[in-house]
């Protein structure tokens, strides 16, 4: 893919001066075409099939999972995600609030399925449900609450870890992600500190990443933003990767849900 | 009204009351429960152990100024720059630089200190996720500013100048350990963290700073 990606580079690099620019739209044109059917549509299908399908040791549906809107309702939830919860006592974000309902609701036991590793097993489960679901709020606007005191302590944590500088070679999320208009390679970084950043980063994952075939979850993106940060393995549905949704969620307000994107 | 609903009722707005009248935490408390969070958040996984997210006072000062926005008070980034200043060591042969095509390959590769890399494999320099360099590599980063014709715009390129030695020792500095002469420079501090080796600091030297190098032509 990378290859590929290079080779449409070139095409658009005819004339020297515009080089930087044709490169760019050569890339946003492949996008396009890619957008024309999305695989993530597959995954859609499938985990709204999980949601309605009685599984696990109770037999159970996911149909009265709370989202945060009340159980059962889909539609709106995603785009207010993170959020407190009463019942656990925490900020959850999509993923971590679904294995809660996996766990409550059919009987799942949530600490193995938040231990198994990324696209195996009940981990892939959720990512399909996570699309589906995140897809049932496309085009809706973000609209994070921070009224519970502990959404608010999550934000403040998640902005903390946001600027936070460590690892190897002393990077932190801003370092990449603190300024409009800058380019890793030829790729494209959003300034996840304000909109349209934070609603364009943020909005887009779930996501169907084209160079690996695989569709990610946004608890794997940030997973994966830890890893080339040179950071140690952040925990699937930590409090650190659900405070920095929180932060890049509550920065995206006004913002427009796309997810599931696919990406590069 | 049932008494026992009223009693109920009354608690839940107790609770509600105390959920939305609850302070928020002074800034101490929060970087303090940042930290507790960071202790549950993470494992070690291949090279990339815990000690990575221990706490480098330069580097929580410089995050604590990006993060409010207040910049350092300019004593304190002083004191960051003398720092790391003491941190740069010349090279042992006196020879600064090594092989520009070996820069290149160094510059090139993002490999290098993840926990997906092998223990002990080489790392690279990452230098082009950042920085224009070469003409030829078009797909370069804009993080850093262009070090196209490096050498040739800073008329370093002549072997005897004392300009040329000047820029030759800023540089291996700047490469070595870049927070040395901008306290809160993004740049990672190749030399002190063990990023890259005396050697490949020298091939990326020489990227910048021969007069034979793509970069300078």
């Amino acid at each position: 893919m990378k290859k590929l990606v290079f080779a449409l580079g070139l095409i658009g690099l005819s004339a020297a001066a515009f080089a930087q620019k044709s490169s760019t739209d050569s890339i946003a044109e492949y996008r396009a075409m890619l957008q024309d059917g999305n695989p993530a549509e597959l995954f859609e299908a499938k985990g709204e099939d999980l949601w309605k399908q009685k599984r696990g040791p109770k037999n159970a549906s996911l149909e009265k999972c709370d989202l945060g809107k009340g159980a059962g309702v889909v539609k709106g939830a995603w785009v207010e995600l993170p959020r407190y919860f009463a019942d656990t006592g925490k900020v959850q974000d999509l993923e971590s609030r679904l294995v809660t309902c996996m766990q409550e609701l059919q009987g799942f036991n949530g600490d193995e399925i938040a231990k198994t590793p990324f696209g195996k097993g009940e981990q892939s489960n959720v990512t399909a449900l996570a699309t589906w679901i995140s897809a049932e709020s496309k085009g809706m606007k973000f609209n994070l609450p921070q009224s519970h005191v502990e959404e608010r302590k999550m934000y403040e944590v998640g902005k903390r870890l946001f600027f936070m500088r460590g690892g190897s070679h002393d990077f932190a999320c801003a370092t990449c992600h603190g300024q409009d208009d800058k380019r890793i390679r030829l790729q494209d970084l959003p300034n996840l500190t304000k909109n349209p950043g934070a609603g364009n980063g943020f909005g887009a994952w779930p996501a169907y990443r084209v160079s690996n075939g695989q569709m990610w979850g946004a608890q794997l993106r940030l997973n994966d933003c830890y890893r080339q940060q040179r950071f140690p393995y952040p925990l699937f549905g930590s409090e650190a990767t659900i405070a920095l949704g929180v932060y890049m969620g509550v920065n995206g307000k006004g913002g427009e849900a796309t997810a599931p994107a696919i990406k590069r | 009204m049932n008494r026992i609903y009223q009693i109920a009722l009354s608690a839940a707005a107790i609770a509600l009351l105390t959920a939305c009248a609850a302070p928020m935490p002074s800034s101490a408390d929060l970087d303090k429960l940042t930290q507790d969070i960071i202790g549950r958040s993470f494992r070690a996984q291949g090279q990339a152990k815990l000690d990575r997210l221990s706490p480098d006072e330069d580097n929580q000062l410089c995050a604590e100024a990006e993060r409010t926005g207040v910049p350092l008070d300019a004593k304190v980034a002083e004191a960051i720059e003398a720092r790391n200043m003491k941190t740069i060591k010349a090279p042992a042969d006196g020879k600064y630089l090594g092989d520009f095509k070996e820069g290149e390959k160094i510059a090139q590769s993002g490999a290098g200190k993840t926990w997906t890399d092998a223990e002990g494999s080489a790392n690279g320099g990452n230098c082009y996720n950042c920085h224009q360099i070469s003409k030829e590599e078009l797909s370069y980063g804009t993080l850093g500013p262009s070090l196209y014709n490096y050498g040739k715009i800073r008329s370093a390129l002549e072997p005897n100048s004392p300009v040329t030695k000047a820029i030759t020792e800023y540089t291996w500095g700047k490469i070595q350990n870049a927070r040395a002469y901008n306290a809160c420079s993004n740049m990672p501090r190749f030399a002190h963290k063990g990023v890259l080796t005396e050697t490949q600091i020298k091939h990326i030297m020489a990227l910048l700073l021969d007069p034979a190098s793509p970069v300078n032509k």
